[in-house]
Order: C-alpha cells, then structure tokens, then sequence
C-alpha cells in the first residue's frame, strides 16, 4: 500500500454560479458519504476542507530570524480548498478514490504519491 | 553497451531481427519477475550483448527469445546480488508487479503472453503525457535506443533520455500498476493505447527517413491484436495500418512530394497487405460494433477495391464517413466527408460543406477549396486558396506542388 495526496483546486473567477444551499447540502451530504466509503475501505488517513487563502499566515526563515506574515504563500488564481490522504494499492486505485472525490466536490483533484512509498 | 541497437551490423544480422521480435517480450517478462523496469531494460540489453558476442561463434539457441530471458534474468539476479540496493530489491516485495514471491526466481520465466500486454498499458497509462507514452512504448516494446527514439520525433538524445527517465520515475513513485485493466475500464485505457500505435505510425509515414516506425506500429497492432482478440477497436487498427501501408510506397514521389490518392499507381499497391486488411475490415463488419479505426479502415477498403479513382465507391464511402463523423465528429473527418460528398454531388455541394468548417489553420482545408473551387472554373479563387495552402505546406515538395497550382502531375 502507499500514501496519496488528494488535493482539491478552486480556480478564481472559474468557479461558476455560486451553489445554492440545497446544493451546498447535497454536496456536504456526498462528502460525507464519500468519507464514510474510505473509512469503511480502509483507505481514509485524513481529509478536510481548508478556509479560503487570505485567512492564510505564513513564517518563513529572513536572515536566519523566523518572520511571521500576512499570507498567502503564492498569489495565485488556483488554491488549496482541501485534501485527502487515502492509502491505495497503486495509482489506478488512487485514480478511482479521486474520481469519486471529483463527483462530490467538483474542482479539479491533484493525485500525488508521498515518497515513503511503503508506509 | 546500453545502445546495442545502435550498433550497425545488427540491422544487418540474424540478431537484428530477433532483437526487434524478442526485445518487448524479454523486458516485460523480467518486469514481471523483478518488478523493476530499469533492472528488466538493463538486463535484456546486456543479454543483447552477450547473444552478440556468442551466437556467431556457437550458433543460434534453439529458442532464442527464451535463452535472452532467460540470460537477462541470471544477469539482473547477479547485478542485484552484487548491489545493496539490489539486494533490497530482492528481498523485498517487488515495486510494481502484483508481487514477487519467489524471491530465489527458481520459477520459469517463461513467455506470458499477458506481459506485454500490461506492459503496453503502463506504458500508455493516462497519467502519463502522450510524449511520455509514446516514448516509453518505443522504447520497452519495441527495443527501440534512446537515440532511434529521439531521432524518430527531431528531439534531441538528452531530451528523450530525460523524458524517458522522467516517465519511469512517474511509474514507480506513484505505482503505476502493471497488469492489463478489467473489463469496465478497459475502453477507457484501450484509447490511448491505440492512439500511440497511430501516431508511431504515422510518424513512420510523414518522416520518409524512418519507415521502421511503419514496421513497428503494425508489430505492435499485430501483437494486440493476437492479445486482445475481441476487441474491435484494435482490429481496426490493425486493418487500417495495414491497408495505409499497402499504398505508403505509391503515396510519394522521389523528390518527397504527396501523390493524391487519385493519381496514384495503383498496380504498385501491395496487394497481399490489401487482401490481409480487408479481411480484417469484414470480420469488423460482422462483428458490427464500429468505431473510428474500424470505419477510417473501411473506408480505406473501399478504395482498395477500385482499380481505378472512377471505380471508386463513393456513395459507400460517403456512407462510411456519415458513421464516422458521427463517433469521432472532427472537422478534419468533416473535410474527409466533404470531398468524398463532392464526387457523389460535384464540386459545389462540397464547397458549399467546406466553406462552414473552422480549418483556417489546416492547409489541405485550403489545398481541398483550391482544388473544388478550379472544378468550378473560379480560377482566380482557385489561385488565392492554392497560395494559402503552399504558404502553410510543411515540406518544400509539397509547397511548390501547390505554387504550381496543384498540377505537377497533370
């Protein structure tokens, strides 16, 4: 088995309509099912959604002193709205984890293995 | 020692061809056994190496491609030994075969036809980029070096070898399985595993300096096709490599210059690859679950058919292009449909499609209006289109074909 970063992207000014609450529900209610599914499986190690990027603090090493700023680290028009990390027997079942992730969230989903391969 | 291929009398030799037939099957063996593909490519390039050295003097085993396995194997289980890593490598489970678990190799490792199978889907699984794929396929299956490859798509060696590198990285940091995908998703994966044939193909038949990419797309359909036996789509391929490759000495001039289809010396078609596709293409029809190879194939039965362009069927190929435009519904396939309307109907009704698809960037879109639009004795139209397309040609040849108004020939 190996670990796998599941991350979730929003694309500024791509996100569409804004979704109604009954939306929101059901897609709530598809993630927590999802959740539920990778427990169940045996592959869920952890997942969340992330608040958006400007409530982001950043340290960084400044002349060998730690400063503490204002974030985020990148200004970017994609950032992380979440993450899973699942564990899966290859990348095909990392794949299938992500398809059903993208059926309930929407934004497009990074697959990236961490490099302790065999955890 | 890793570029054996290169070597120039293998071409020649008796060990030129096995290499070509047995490479693939060799690596995809040890990737089995070793679970590694650097281990497997080594391996089998160093087994090359000594069948070089050995098989003039004592002869050629009585199974060779089971004598290269069999030496890359005790070879790559030395190398192993004698690295630490090597020896992790052995003790371990392997990193992406469904599992190693004879660490002491004493089990045959004899042909499974499967290996090659899984091995031409991981190395077209679609998390790779299509360079990548290609590359990867060339390379494994085909036996292809680094160099051939890089020389087959204009890149430079280092690019390609960082390419390749880049791409087994991939597969193995993020395992990348190695087994041929079930049922519900072989349609799926089966696509650009297809598309990747196509393309060596066609890079064989755009590139004259490399007609061994021709040769090798159709080795590589031939074994999918023995390999995966239902599926359509993949005898399609088959069928229409075979019946492009039937006309592929006839479609140039020496000079390198495109001879259109209708102006073709047809005597000069090989006539055994043309019979060995339309077979192919009627069992398709049987079978009749189309798709886009089996339909381009069909239609290039159809014109295989006609001993002359005026034989030709065209309200069958018009039928056949209605089929196809509408699985794989591209303007390119929409111009194709255009012209074969235009020999049922005459030049207007073509024209008339022509004019409403979006190919400004295309220039047999521009080559197609010329040649409709002299038909219709619009000369001076006819000249501006003619221009379009020679300013967009991608040979010389080709070019000045067109600057001449598209009447070298006639």
């Amino acid at each position: 088995m190996a670990k796998y970063l599941l991350s979730t992207y929003s694309v500024e000014g791509v996100v569409g309509d804004p979704m109604t609450d009954e939306e929101m529900q059901l897609s709530w209610k598809q993630i927590q099912a999802l959740n539920e599914e990778m427990k169940a499986a045996g592959a869920w190690v952890f997942g969340g959604a992330l608040h958006d990027p400007d409530t982001a603090t950043v340290v960084r090493l400044s002349g060998g002193e730690v400063m503490t700023t204002d974030g985020p680290f990148a200004e970017s028009k994609e950032h992380l709205g979440g993450f899973y990390i699942i564990e899966a027997e290859d990348l095909d079942a990392a794949l299938a984890w992500a398809s059903k992730t993208i059926a309930a969230v929407k934004h497009p989903i990074e697959v990236r293995p961490f490099r302790d391969a065999e955890a | 020692m890793r570029d054996v291929a290169a070597a120039p009398k293998l071409d020649e030799g008796e060990v030129g061809r096995i290499f070509g037939e047995e490479f693939g099957r060799s690596v995809a063996a040890l990737i089995r056994v070793f679970g590694d593909i650097d281990v497997a490519e080594d391996a089998v390039q160093e087994a090359f190496a000594v069948a070089l050295r050995t098989w003039p003097g004592d002869g050629l085993p009585p199974n060779p491609g089971g004598w290269i396995t069999t030496t890359a194997r005790n070879r790559a289980i030395d190398r192993l030994r004698r690295e630490s890593r090597g020896r992790e490598l052995l003790s371990e489970q392997a990193v992406i075969s469904p599992g190693l678990d004879d660490p002491g190799m004493s089990e045959e490792v004899g042909p499974v036809e499967d290996d090659r199978l899984r091995l031409i889907f991981t190395c077209c699984h679609p998390g790779l980029s299509t360079e990548a794929q290609v590359a990867l396929t060339l390379r494994l299956l085909g036996g292809l070096s680094t160099k051939e490859v890089a020389r087959s798509f204009l890149v430079a060696e280092p690019t390609m070898a960082r390419r390749l590198v880049r791409a087994k990285r991939k597969i193995k940091a993020a395992r990348i399985p190695y087994r041929v995908p079930e049922d519900h998703e072989l349609s799926d994966r089966l696509r650009p595993v297809l598309a990747v044939v196509y393309l060596v193909y066609n890079a064989g038949l755009t590139s004259p300096a490399e007609p061994g990419l021709c040769s090798e797309a159709i080795r590589l359909a031939r074994i999918l096709a023995t390999l995966m036996p239902d599926e359509p789509e993949v005898a399609g391929l088959l069928a229409l490599l075979l019946l492009t490759e039937s006309r592929r000495s006839s479609r140039t001039r020496p000079d390198g210059s495109l001879v259109l289809l209708g102006e073709q010396d047809r005597t000069r078609w090989d006539r055994a690859l043309i019979e060995e596709g339309q077979a192919i293409v009627r069992r398709c029809l049987r079978r009749n679950q189309p798709g886009a190879y089996q339909l381009q194939a069909a239609i290039n039965a159809v014109h295989a058919d006609a001993a002359t362009v005026e034989e030709t069927d065209w309200s069958q190929i018009v039928a056949l292009y209605d089929q196809l435009l509408a699985v794989a519904p591209t303007p390119v396939v929409a111009l194709n449909r255009a012209i074969a309307i235009g020999e049922v109907q005459g030049p207007d009704a073509a024209l008339a499609l022509v004019d409403e698809l979006d190919l400004d960037n295309y220039h047999p879109f521009h080559a197609t209006r010329a040649d409709l639009l002299r038909r219709l004795g619009r000369h001076r139209e006819a000249a501006a289109a003619y221009e379009r397309a020679a300013a967009m040609a991608p040979t010389d040849a080709e070019r000045d074909f067109l600057r001449l108004g598209g009447r070298a020939s006639r």
